[in-house]
């Protein structure tokens, strides 16, 4: 089954991943991807640029620990992990979770679980640049709850 | 025994390093959280009990009395952001 799991600092092309992830499986009858990007303001000030940190290996082993709890909680097929490190600019692309299944809503769904877990249990650290200088990103309660909907307590927050 | 430490993202900032290896007494993670928090102002400050800090041997998330082993890679980082 097609897997794909990336940390890099050059962008990504969505339509070029999604037809690495769709072709050579004539089972698949739904592509289900996610893009995050870089925002312009975060916590009411503005943002010029945005710096990711993460912690190589074990970000990786992370991923496709995900990736595996998906694939015994869903009904998919391939799956595509690309997340972008470095130094990144408003309007940036950093994050493509894209999942393939038979019918639409296992996708859906795992696509949603992925980040949800990717956001509170993969080691990545942002640094804003704001007006005021840099400072680290704080971690959101909200991102914890978001897991906690799929079974899986966290405690990152 | 010995360690070799790693620290990531504002903890690595405040201590000013991102690895060092050490020889240490200590038997688990709140131990050696304690121990280094003594080294000095640096360390207190980065691993201060008052804040949220996560860490991992051999690059999964252990909890403070997850037991130490010769030759571990320990970390410490602050909550993570990503996605």
């Amino acid at each position: 089954m097609y897997l794909k799991v990336s940390i890099q600092t050059q962008d990504f092309d969505l339509s070029q991943e999604v037809e690495n992830l769709r072709l050579g499986n004539s089972a698949i009858g739904a592509i289900c991807s996610f893009v995050g990007t870089v925002r312009d303001r975060n916590d009411g000030d503005q943002v010029s640029s945005l710096e990711l940190e993460h912690y190589p290996g074990m970000t990786e082993a992370s991923i496709h620990k995900m990736i595996s709890q998906a694939k015994s909680k869903f009904d998919i097929f391939g799956s595509v992990v690309i997340h972008r490190v470095g130094l990144l600019k408003p309007l940036d692309q950093i994050v493509l979770v894209a999942v393939s299944s038979a019918h639409r809503g296992q996708s859906f769904q795992a696509c949603e679980f992925l980040m949800d877990y990717l956001k509170t249990q993969a080691p990545f650290w942002k640094k804003e640049l704001t007006p005021q200088g840099h400072r680290w990103v704080d971690a959101r309660v909200s991102d914890d709850q978001a897991l906690k909907r799929w079974g899986i307590d966290s405690a990152n927050a | 025994m010995k360690i070799n430490l790693r620290y990531f993202a504002s903890v690595r900032e405040q201590i000013g390093i991102a690895s060092e290896s050490i020889d240490t007494s200590s038997r688990d993670l709140s131990e050696l959280r304690n121990e280094l928090i003594a080294r000095g102002e640096h360390y207190a400050i980065a691993l201060s009990h008052g804040k949220a800090i996560r860490m991992a041997i051999n690059q999964a998330v252990s909890s403070s009395n997850e037991p130490l082993t010769e030759n571990a890679e320990v970390a410490f980082f602050p909550p993570v952001t990503g996605g």
